[in-house]
C-alpha cells in the first residue's frame, strides 16, 4: 500500500515539475500560466494578506449551506421514494436525464423568485447536489437486507425509526458517495453562479482576474478551491473506507 | 406491445404531465418576468427553430459536442482498458481519476479559455474533461470484473492486446462500459454547453447567455426547453439500451 502512495506521489511530482520545466522553457507562456511554484508562493501571500478572504469566506459559507441542505432533503426524499415504488419509476428517466441539463438556465427565474442576496445561488448549487444524493441514498437502500428490514418489524419501529435507525445505517457508504458528489456540485453550482452574475465570491473574483489579466489572484483561487475539493473527498473516502472496512469488506 | 412497455410509457406520461403542471404552476406564482407558461414557450420554441438565425448556433454547438463525445470516448476507453487491465497502473492512477472527477471543473474554464482562446477547441477541451473521467472510471470496473478464465482463455490463444481487447474484453465487459458511455453523454453535454456559456460566441450555451444577460426570458426558456428535450430523448434511449444490455449480459 505504502509502495502505491509513494508511486502516486512520483506521478504527481512528475506532472508538477513538467509543468514547470514547460513554463521555464517558454512552451507555456506566463500570460497563460504561472509556473506550478509561483502560483502556490501567490496562494500563500493572498492568504496572508486577506485580500481575499471575504471572497472565500462567502463562497465557501454558500457552499456548504447548499451542501447541508442537499444531503438533508436528499436522504429525506430518498427514504420516501423508496417506499413509493410507482412514483420512483415515474420520476427515474427525470433523474437520468438531469445533469445533462444546464441548471443554470435557471438562475434568472431564481433572481426573480429569491431576489438579489445570496439565496439564488445557494439554491442552483442544491438542485445540482440533491438528485445526486436522492439517486446514491437510493441505490445504498435497494441493497438493505431482507433481514435488516424484518428485524426492523419485529422490534416494531416506526417508519421514521426504521430508517434513522436500520436502514440509513446500512446505506450509510452509499449516502457517502452521493455526499462526495454534493460537494462537487454544491461548489460548481456556486461558483457557476458567481460567474454569471453576482457582486462577490471566489468566482466573481476569478472571473474579475481573468478579465484583467491577474494571474496572481487567478490561479492561487483556482488552486484553493481544487484544494478544498481534493481535501474534503479525500476525508468522505476516508470515513467510507472505515464503514467499510468495519463491515469486513 | 409487452406489459413493461406500456408501464414505462405510461410512467413517462404521468412524469411528463406532472412537469408541465408544475411548471404551470409555477408561472402562476411567480409571473410573466421570471417564466413563461408552457404554451407561450412552444410557441416561441417553434419559431425559434423556423428562423434562420438558429440553424448556426445549433449546429456549431452539435459539432462541438461530437467531437467533445468523441475524444471523451476514445480517451475514455483507451485509460479505461489501460487501467483496468494493468494491475500496477490501475491502483496506482485510479484513486487519482476519482479525485480529479470530483473537482469542480467548472473552475478550470478560466485556464482553457487561456490555453486554447475564444471559441471551439476550448468548447470541445471543456465537453472533453468531464466525459473522460466517467468513461474511463466505468471501464476500468468493467474490465476488472470480466471473469478471469475468459481472459486466460485469450492468452491461451496467444491473443495480442489489441485482439484481446476486441474480442474479449469488450464484449465480456460492454454493459458496465455501456452504462459509462451513458454517464459520459450527459457529462460531455454539459461540460459542452457551459463551455459554450462561458467561453464562445455561437452556439446553444452562447444564445443561453446572452438571453440571461438581456433577461430575454421567452428565449431563455426555448433554449432550455430544447436542450431538455435532446438530453431527455437521448439519455431515455440509451438507459432503455442499458436495461437491455444488463438483463441479457
Amino acid at each position: 500500500m505504502s509502495r502505491l502512495a509513494l508511486y502516486r506521489m512520483l506521478v504527481l511530482a512528475a506532472a508538477v515539475l513538467l509543468l514547470e520545466l514547460l513554463c521555464y522553457v517558454g512552451i507555456i507562456d506566463r500570460l497563460t500560466m504561472p509556473p506550478p511554484h509561483r502560483i502556490a508562493y501567490d496562494l500563500v501571500v493572498i492568504l496572508r494578506s486577506g485580500s481575499q478572504n471575504a471572497a472565500i469566506l462567502k463562497t465557501l459559507s454558500n457552499a456548504s449551506i447548499a451542501l447541508g441542505s442537499a444531503l438533508v432533503v436528499g436522504v429525506a426524499v430518498a427514504v420516501v421514494l423508496h417506499g413509493l415504488r410507482a412514483v420512483r419509476e415515474t420520476l427515474d428517466p427525470l433523474f437520468a436525464t438531469y445533469y445533462a441539463v444546464p441548471i443554470f438556465a435557471f438562475y434568472p427565474l431564481l433572481i426573480v423568485l429569491l431576489g438579489l442576496g445570496d439565496a439564488p445561488q445557494i439554491m442552483i448549487g442544491f438542485m445540482l447536489g440533491v438528485v445526486a444524493v436522492i439517486v446514491n441514498t437510493l441505490n445504498g437502500l435497494d441493497r438493505v437486507p431482507r433481514v435488516l428490514r424484518k428485524t426492523a418489524r419485529i422490534q416494531r419501529l416506526g417508519a421514521a425509526e426504521t430508517a434513522l435507525t436500520v436502514t440509513l445505517p446500512y446505506a450509510a457508504p452509499y449516502v457517502l458517495t452521493g455526499a462526495k458528489f454534493a460537494v462537487a456540485y454544491s461548489l460548481i453550482g456556486i461558483i457557476g453562479a458567481e460567474f454569471i452574475m453576482s457582486r462577490g465570491g471566489m468566482g466573481y473574483e476569478i472571473s474579475f482576474a481573468y478579465t484583467n489579466f491577474d494571474n496572481a489572484t487567478m490561479y492561487p483561487l483556482i488552486l484553493l478551491i481544487l484544494l478544498v475539493s481534493i481535501t474534503i473527498n479525500s476525508a468522505l473516502s476516508w470515513w467510507e473506507k472505515i464503514l467499510l472496512a468495519r463491515r469486513g469488506q | 406491445m409487452n406489459a413493461d412497455t406500456i408501464k414505462s410509457a405510461r410512467n413517462a406520461a404521468v412524469l411528463i404531465a406532472a412537469l408541465l403542471a408544475l411548471w404551470q404552476l409555477l408561472y402562476w406564482f411567480a409571473g410573466e418576468t421570471a417564466i413563461k407558461p408552457p404554451l407561450t414557450t412552444f410557441r416561441y420554441t417553434l419559431s425559434l427553430v423556423t428562423s434562420d438565425a438558429f440553424w448556426p448556433h445549433l449546429s456549431e454547438s452539435m459539432r462541438a459536442f461530437a467531437a467533445a463525445l468523441a475524444i471523451a470516448v476514445g480517451v475514455g476507453l483507451a485509460l479505461g482498458f489501460w487501467l483496468g487491465f494493468h494491475r500496477l497502473s490501475g491502483q496506482v492512477f485510479e484513486p487519482m481519476l476519482v479525485a480529479l472527477y470530483s473537482i469542480p471543473k467548472i473552475t478550470l474554464y478560466p485556464i482553457l479559455l487561456l490555453a486554447f482562446g475564444l471559441g471551439m477547441p476550448a468548447k470541445i477541451a471543456f465537453g472533453a474533461i468531464h466525459g473522460i473521467i466517467p468513461v474511463a472510471l466505468f471501464t476500468i470496473n468493467a474490465v476488472r470484473n470480466v471473469k478471469p478464465i475468459l481472459i486466460k482463455t485469450g492468452r491461451v490463444l496467444g491473443l495480442g492486446p489489441a485482439a484481446m481487447v476486441r474480442s474479449i474484453l469488450f464484449p465480456a465487459a460492454l454493459p458496465e462500459i455501456f452504462t459509462g458511455l451513458r454517464v459520459g453523454f450527459s457529462l460531455t453535454l454539459i461540460g459542452t454547453l457551459l463551455g459554450e456559456m462561458f467561453a464562445a460566441q455561437r452556439g446553444l450555451g452562447y444564445l443561453l447567455m446572452t438571453a440571461i444577460g438581456l433577461h430575454n426570458v421567452d428565449l431563455i426558456m426555448a433554449v432550455t426547453l430544447l436542450l431538455f428535450l435532446f438530453a431527455a430523448s437521448v439519455s431515455t434511449a440509451l438507459l432503455a439500451i442499458d436495461h437491455r444490455l444488463h438483463r441479457f449480459g
